[in-house]
C-alpha cells in the first residue's frame, strides 16, 4: 500500500521531472515553444497577408465587367503613376507625412530633452502620464473633438482672438492651398490634429535614446572644453538620433496610412489611406488599393535605407 | 610657488549629507596626489569639485591660484579620465581623441598630427579608426587618456582608472602612468579606493573618512604614522588596539596601531625578547596567500588581531597556527604607534 502510494507519487513527479529536464537541458525547444504562437501569427496572417495585397496589386480590374483578372500585369501600378489625381494623392498625402514627421521631431525634442535631463522622478511620472494619458483615450473621440476646436467659432478661434491674435489666424487661412475657410475645413487644421495624434510616438523613442546616453558623456565633452552648445550637437543629437529616427518612422508611416482623420478634418483632397478606404470598399477596385497600400510600404523602405545610410542604426 | 589645486574650507551637500567637509588642501604643481578613502567618504566629490562638475555649497577653489569656484568645466584648465572612460561611442578612437582640440577650433590637419602623436605615446597607433566597443578595457584606458592629455592640460584628474581592470592589466597600468607623469611633469589628482595603489603611485595622499580628510602624508608617512583608527585600519590594514588594551599592556591610554608583520606567533618555552610586548589568544583562522600567511588572533577581551608572517617561515609547515589553539604572540614594543582616537 504504502509502496504503491510512493511509487504513484515518483512517476508522477518523475514525468514532470524528465519534462521539466527536459527543456532545461534544450533551451532552444523551450524558446521554439514559446515562438510558436506569435510566429504563426506574424507568419500567417501578417505576412501572408502582405503577400496577398502585393499579389493583388499585380492583378487588374476588367473596366467594363469591374471584375478582378487574376493575371499579372502592371496595369494598375501604371495607372496609379500616369494618372495626375492618383499622383496628387500620393504627393498630398507624403507632403503631409513629411511636415508632421518634422513638426513632431521639433516639439518632441525638447520635452523629451527635458524629461531624460532635467525632470526630477515625480515630474519624470507627470510627464509620461501626460504624455500617455491621450492615447487612452478613443482615436475618433479626439478627432471630432479636435474638429469642435478648431472650428469657425471653435475654441482656438476663440482663444486666438482673445490675445488678439485672430488676425493671424485670418492670414494664415488665406494661404493659398494650406488655408481654407475654416481651421477645420484647411491643411493646417488636419497638420495640427496629425502633430497631436502621432506626438507620443516621437516622444517616447527619443526619451528612451537619451536616458541611453550617460552623463559621463556629456560631462566628458564639457570637460574637454565643449561648450554646451558644442556638447549638443557633437554629443547628444548624434546620440538620440536613432530615437528621433525610430520615432519619425512611427509619425510617418502612422499619417502615410491614416484614413481617418483627412476624413473628419481638412480640406476634401484624398489622402492615401482614404484612397484604399474608398478603392476596396464602395469601388470594389481591389487591385488598385492594393497598389496604393504598397506606396507607403515603399517610400517607409527608402526612408529606412536613408536613415540607416546615416548611421542612425549603428548606435544602437 | 603657487598650488597647482587649493581648497579653501569646501563644503558640498547632497540634501542634508554633508559629501564634502569643510575640506582644505593644496597640491603642488607636479605632483602625483592621490585621494584615498572607502566609497562614499567624498574623494569622488572632491575631484569633481575640481573639474567643475559639482560646486560648492560654501568655501573656494583655487586652480594656479585663480579662484575658478563658479567656472565652468569647459573653461578649466583641468581634464579628466573618467571611470567608466565615458568615451563617445558614436566616434572613432582617433575622433575621441581629437574632440579636445576640435571644440576649440583647431584645424583639422593639426589636430590629426596631434591626435596621432598621442595615440603613440599610449602606444595606440594602429587602432585611431576603430571605435571604443571594439576595444578591449586597457585599450578605453588609454584613449580616455590620450583623450584627457591633448589638450595639455595642468591638472589631470584620474577618477578610479584602474577599477576596471584586472590585476595584472592594473599593475603594468600603474607603472605606465606613473612614468607617463614624470614625462609629463603634469599634477595627476588619483582618486582610488585602493590603498595598495595609492601608496605605490603617488608623492602624497590625502586620506577621506566621512568627507573629511583625515591625514595627507607621503605614503611612507602614512603607513608608518598614521594619525588614527581610521588611517591605521584602512591604509596600513594594521591592528588597532582599543585604548583599555593599550592601558594595560603599555601603560598609554590611547589606542595604538601594530602593523601584522611585527607580530609574531612564539613558542609557549621560548624566550622573549626584551623591549617584546606579549600576549595570549586563541587562533580563529588562517590564510595561505602564498608568499604570506595571515593568521586572526582572538584575545582574551575579544578583539582579533592579524599577523603575517612570510610562509615557511618557521620551516616546518604551521605548528602555531591550527584554529582553536592557544598561542602567545608577541611584538617589538618600538612598534607601537599611538593614535588619536577617531571622532564620532
Amino acid at each position: 500500500m504504502n509502496g504503491m502510494g510512493r511509487g504513484a507519487a515518483t512517476a508522477t513527479g518523475g514525468w514532470s521531472r524528465a519534462l521539466s529536464t527536459y527543456f532545461y537541458r534544450r533551451p532552444n525547444a523551450s524558446a521554439l515553444l514559446l515562438l510558436i504562437p506569435p510566429l504563426l501569427w506574424f507568419g500567417t496572417i501578417y505576412l501572408g497577408s502582405l503577400f496577398s495585397l502585393l499579389l493583388q496589386s499585380f492583378y487588374a480590374i476588367n473596366d467594363f465587367t469591374a471584375e478582378v483578372v487574376r493575371e499579372p500585369t502592371l496595369a494598375t501600378y501604371k495607372q496609379l503613376v500616369t494618372q495626375p489625381a492618383h499622383v496628387d494623392i500620393v504627393l498630398r498625402t507624403l507632403t503631409m507625412a513629411i511636415a508632421v514627421t518634422i513638426a513632431c521631431a521639433l516639439i518632441g525634442f525638447p520635452i523629451a530633452y527635458y524629461m531624460a535631463r532635467y525632470a526630477t522622478a515625480r515630474q519624470k511620472t507627470f510627464f509620461y502620464i501626460a504624455v500617455l494619458l491621450p492615447m487612452w483615450t478613443s482615436y475618433l473621440v479626439k478627432v471630432y473633438a479636435w474638429r469642435l476646436i478648431l472650428a469657425k467659432s471653435g475654441m482656438l478661434t476663440w482663444l486666438l482672438d482673445t490675445f488678439g491674435l485672430g488676425p493671424v489666424l485670418d492670414a494664415a487661412l488665406r494661404t493659398p492651398v494650406i488655408g481654407g475657410p475654416t481651421l477645420a475645413s484647411s491643411y493646417i487644421g488636419m497638420f495640427i490634429v496629425f502633430v497631436y495624434m502621432w506626438l507620443p510616438y516621437m516622444i517616447l523613442p527619443i526619451h528612451a535614446a537619451l536616458e541611453r546616453v550617460p552623463r559621463s558623456l556629456i560631462q566628458a565633452s564639457a570637460d574637454l572644453g565643449a561648450r554646451p552648445g558644442q556638447t549638443f550637437r557633437n554629443v547628444i543629437l548624434p546620440l538620440a538620433f536613432p530615437g528621433v529616427a525610430a520615432g519619425s518612422v512611427f509619425t510617418f508611416s502612422l499619417t502615410l496610412g491614416d484614413y481617418i482623420i483627412p476624413g473628419v478634418v481638412g480640406a476634401p483632397g484624398y489622402f492615401i489611406g482614404m484612397m484604399v478606404y474608398q478603392q476596396q470598399g464602395t469601388a470594389g477596385n481591389i487591385p488598385l488599393a492594393a497598389a496604393f497600400s504598397v506606396v507607403p510600404i515603399v517610400i517607409i523602405a527608402i526612408y529606412l535605407t536613408i536613415v540607416k545610410r546615416f548611421g542612425a542604426v549603428d548606435a544602437l | 610657488m603657487t598650488a597647482a589645486i587649493e581648497f579653501r574650507k569646501v563644503t558640498r551637500t547632497f540634501g542634508s549629507v554633508r559629501a564634502v567637509d569643510d575640506v582644505s588642501l593644496e597640491v603642488a604643481a607636479g605632483e602625483f596626489f592621490s585621494m584615498l578613502g572607502p566609497s562614499g567618504s567624498g574623494k569622488t566629490t572632491c575631484l569633481r569639485l575640481v573639474a567643475g562638475f559639482e560646486l560648492p555649497a560654501s568655501g573656494q577653489i583655487l586652480l594656479d591660484g585663480v579662484d575658478v569656484s563658479d567656472v565652468p568645466p569647459y573653461d578649466r584648465d583641468v581634464n579628466t579620465v573618467f571611470q567608466d572612460y565615458a568615451l563617445f561611442p558614436h566616434m572613432s578612437v582617433l575622433e575621441n581623441v581629437e574632440y579636445g582640440l576640435r571644440v576649440r577650433g583647431v584645424g583639422a590637419a593639426e589636430r590629426r598630427r596631434r591626435a596621432a602623436e598621442m595615440l603613440g605615446l599610449v602606444k595606440l597607433s594602429d587602432f585611431g579608426e576603430r571605435r571604443p566597443n571594439q576595444l578591449s578595457g586597457g585599450q578605453r584606458q588609454r584613449v580616455a587618456l590620450a583623450r584627457a592629455l591633448i589638450n595639455r592640460p595642468k591638472v589631470l584628474l584620474l577618477d578610479e582608472p584602474l577599477g576596471a581592470l584586472d590585476l595584472k592589466l592594473r599593475e603594468a597600468m600603474q607603472i605606465e602612468l606613473k612614468g607617463l607623469q614624470r614625462d609629463l611633469g603634469i599634477t595627476f589628482v588619483f582618486v582610488t579606493h585602493d590603498q595598495g595603489e595609492a601608496l605605490s603611485m603617488s608623492d602624497r595622499v590625502a586620506v577621506f573618512d566621512r568627507g573629511r580628510i583625515v591625514q595627507i602624508d607621503t605614503p611612507r608617512g602614512l603607513y608608518s604614522r598614521p594619525r588614527n583608527t581610521f588611517v591605521a585600519e584602512f591604509v596600513g590594514g594594521a591592528n588597532v588596539l582599543s585604548a583599555r588594551l593599550a592601558a594595560s599592556l603599555l601603560g598609554i591610554s590611547k589606542p595604538v596601531a601594530v602593523r601584522p608583520e611585527q607580530m609574531r606567533i612564539v613558542g609557549d618555552g621560548s624566550a622573549i625578547e626584551p623591549g617584546w610586548v606579549t600576549m595570549s589568544g586563541t587562533v580563529a583562522d588562517s590564510q595561505y596567500h602564498g608568499a604570506t600567511l595571515r593568521v586572526q588572533v582572538r584575545t582574551a577581551d575579544g578583539e582579533l588581531l592579524t599577523i603575517a608572517r612570510p610562509e615557511g617561515g618557521n620551516g616546518n609547515g604551521d605548528s602555531g597556527a591550527r584554529t582553536g589553539s592557544t598561542v602567545k604572540i608577541a611584538w617589538p614594543r618600538a612598534s607601537v604607534v599611538e593614535l588619536e582616537a577617531e571622532r564620532a
